[in-house]
């Protein structure tokens, strides 16, 4: 574009002024990076569900246990696949704010269900070998510095006690977005060295024959265990995961208001910085008007600054907030994605240009209506 | 020849041109039925008292203005029926202006300013780069490319200004007041600049001021009065044409 040397001068006319416009963009995106993170973290469950998982639970709590025998029982409905089961330990390593989730999990369909995590051939078949055997994450595996062939120690905070595994293996995930931080040992073993609760197991997740007879199948549990001891609540593993981050609080709001805000005030700051350029320079666009700047060229050479001032800023603060998800979680162990998409990146980039733009036009048009003779007479 | 009534093959045509602004609910009127005709290679200067339109004389003749009523052609165009963009390219074809402030962009070194009008051109960068520096050499600044316009004196500040508005080879200058910031030197070397330009290159100039020995540069010099022309004294070797009374309405 001809005209990018005309505008880059005009960049650097008020460098004070410059700075502080591209470095409120620049903090308005760290910001916007950040927000996007926590927003995927707490809706990952959400975005990686399985389209034909349910998750089953106790109707009155997701703390409030099913008895193992539902497996069977289960299998029996039709639609139904395949089944199996976990439940929560709540143990932790060292310290307790060490957080990382723990399922002990029912071996024998756990990773059938759960394809999206990968397990060498391997590793898996020495799981199924050791009864005090564990899978780890990789996110968790290199937070605590583990290796296949360690012997940890967790200290059971709902079971008591301290339990002691060995390392087996060691999960990947298909997709940035899928859990890492998560650590899987055999329900047999729960149920071996548990001193209460024996025959129960903390949810089912069930696969279904065809993802458009989920709500079906669902309603066909439910109403199977309906009037006994232990009725169910059974939905779409999305809508499990949805509620279970709309109990944490509307998050989603939070992070919308946060970030209408900071882009407001964005449009603010900007918007004026634009005008105050566009007014002390009256006299100079009427003087490119003179020589046979179109008005409409005169327009697009404000906006152009704006832009030009937003994409510096934007770009700044996406690479900054970028490289900071990539150091990871920083909240140790709550956020157990911590990713910065690069479609969110690129929304980012567009909310910049965005700003650019509407804070430009005001300026940009009365630039453009500017009349000549006036503005020179005011000199 | 500079002529106040008609004349056929004239460059620049101006035919009962009125403008009337209107402020507080009344009328001014600053021209009033002025006649005017240019010939190319014409070297004119304006003079009459402060506040007799010959500012708005001026942006009326460079299509930076519209008039109330009448016409200017100029080299056949009737640029008082063109309007936005259609005058914009006009303008960049056609007019280089030279203001009495210079009017140069501060954050452009004086190339980077010289080369503004050719932006508008179909011209490749290196065909621009060889007119700016031709056009700055002529005006003598060939060693000031790259100064911004703070670190350049008034006098060459507005030769920059000029070597701006000659770059893209127009048809016409107009100069309001080009001398009326320098000092008595400056202002020399740049009145020797316009008569240069017209003498030597044939350009049409036209120029208001207030300064006579200005004046004496020209070759004709006209009055404003009361909204119109009347013809001064002339420097040329002949005066043609009886100059047409102010048209009265
Ligand atoms: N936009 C406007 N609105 C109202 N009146 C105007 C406007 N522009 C010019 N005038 C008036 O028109 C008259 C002529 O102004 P102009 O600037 O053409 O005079 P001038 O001959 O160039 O004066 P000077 O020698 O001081 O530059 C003045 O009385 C001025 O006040
Ligand atoms: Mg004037």
């Amino acid at each position: 574009m001809k005209y990018f040397a005309l505008i880059w001068s005009n960049l650097r006319r008020k460098k004070v002024r410059t700075t502080l416009t591209i470095g409120s963009f620049a903090v308005a995106l760290f910001l916007y990076g950040l927000l996007a993170a926590i927003q995927t973290a707490f809706n990952q469950g959400v975005e990686v569900a399985g389209v034909d998982r349910l998750v089953v639970r106790n109707k009155v709590s997701l703390i409030m246990p099913l008895p193992v025998s539902y497996r069977e029982r289960m299998l029996q409905i039709p639609g139904v696949k395949a089944v199996t089961y976990a439940t929560w330990f709540g143990g932790y390593y060292q310290d307790p704010k060490n957080f990382f989730p723990q399922f002990a999990v029912y071996k024998e369909t756990w990773l059938k269900i759960y394809p999206e995590f990968k397990v060498p051939r391997g590793e898996w078949e020495a799981f199924l070998q050791d009864r005090e055997g564990c899978i780890v994450g990789r996110k968790t595996a290199e937070r605590f510095g583990w290796k296949i062939g360690d012997r940890v120690p967790l200290v059971a905070s709902i079971f008591g006690g301290v339990w002691e595994f060995n390392i087996r293996g060691i999960y990947d995930a298909a997709r940035s977005e899928d859990d890492t931080t998560q650590f899987w040992f055999r329900s047999d073993y729960l149920e071996e060295r548990r001193a209460w609760g024996k025959g129960m197991v903390g949810w089912y997740v069930v696969q279904v024959a065809d993802p458009n007879e989920a709500a079906r199948v669902a309603e066909a549990i439910d109403g199977r265990f309906a009037n006994s001891p232990w009725e169910t609540s059974a939905e779409s593993e999305k809508a499990f995961a949805a509620g279970f981050v709309k109990q944490v609080g509307n998050i989603q709001l939070l992070i919308l208001v946060i970030g209408g805000v900071v882009f407001f005030t964005l449009l603010l700051v900007t918007g004026n910085a634009m005008a105050m350029a566009v007014r002390e320079r009256t006299a100079e666009l009427a003087v490119l008007k003179t020589i046979g700047f179109t008005d409409a060229s005169v327009l697009w050479l404000v906006l152009g600054e704006s832009v030009a001032y937003a994409l510096q800023g934007g770009v700044l603060g996406l690479a900054a907030v970028k490289l900071f998800t990539l150091r990871g979680d920083p909240t140790g162990g709550l956020l157990p994605v911590f990713y910065l998409s690069p479609g969110k990146m690129a929304l980012g980039l567009a909310l910049t240009v965005a700003v650019g733009v509407v804070s430009g036009i005001i300026p940009a048009l009365l630039a453009m209506r500017l009349k000549i003779v006036e503005a020179l007479r005011r000199v | 020849m500079v002529r106040l009534d008609d004349n056929g093959d004239a460059l620049i045509r101006v035919r009962n041109l009125d403008k009337t602004y209107r402020r507080g609910g009344q009328d001014v009127h600053v021209l009033q039925g002025l006649n005017l005709c240019v010939d190319e290679g014409d070297f004119v200067a304006f003079m009459g008292p402060s506040g007799s339109g010959k500012t708005t004389l001026l942006n009326l003749l460079g299509g930076l203005d519209l008039p109330t009523a009448g016409s200017i052609t100029v080299a056949g165009d009737e640029i008082t029926r063109l309007s936005g963009p259609k005058l914009a390219n006009w303008r960049a074809r056609h007019v280089g202006f030279i203001f009495q402030m210079y009017n140069l962009l501060p954050v452009l070194t004086a190339f980077q300013n010289v080369e503004l009008p050719l932006m508008l051109t179909r011209l490749t960068k290196p065909q621009r780069r060889r007119h700016v520096e031709t056009a700055l050499a002529l005006v003598g600044l060939g060693d000031r490319t790259d100064y911004y316009p703070r670190q350049l004196s008034g006098g060459q500040e507005q030769r920059v200004a000029i070597a701006r508005a000659i770059v893209a080879d127009p048809t016409f200058l107009l100069c309001d007041e080009p001398t009326g910031d320098l000092d008595r030197r400056s202002a020399d070397e740049v009145l020797a600049l316009l008569s240069a330009l017209s003498s030597r290159y044939g350009k049409t100039v036209l120029m208001v001021t207030h300064d006579p020995r200005a004046a004496e540069r020209a070759e004709v010099v006209l009055h404003m009065e009361k909204g119109a022309l009347v013809e001064g004294t002339t420097s040329g070797p002949e005066r043609s044409g009886p100059a047409s009374k102010p048209a009265e309405r």
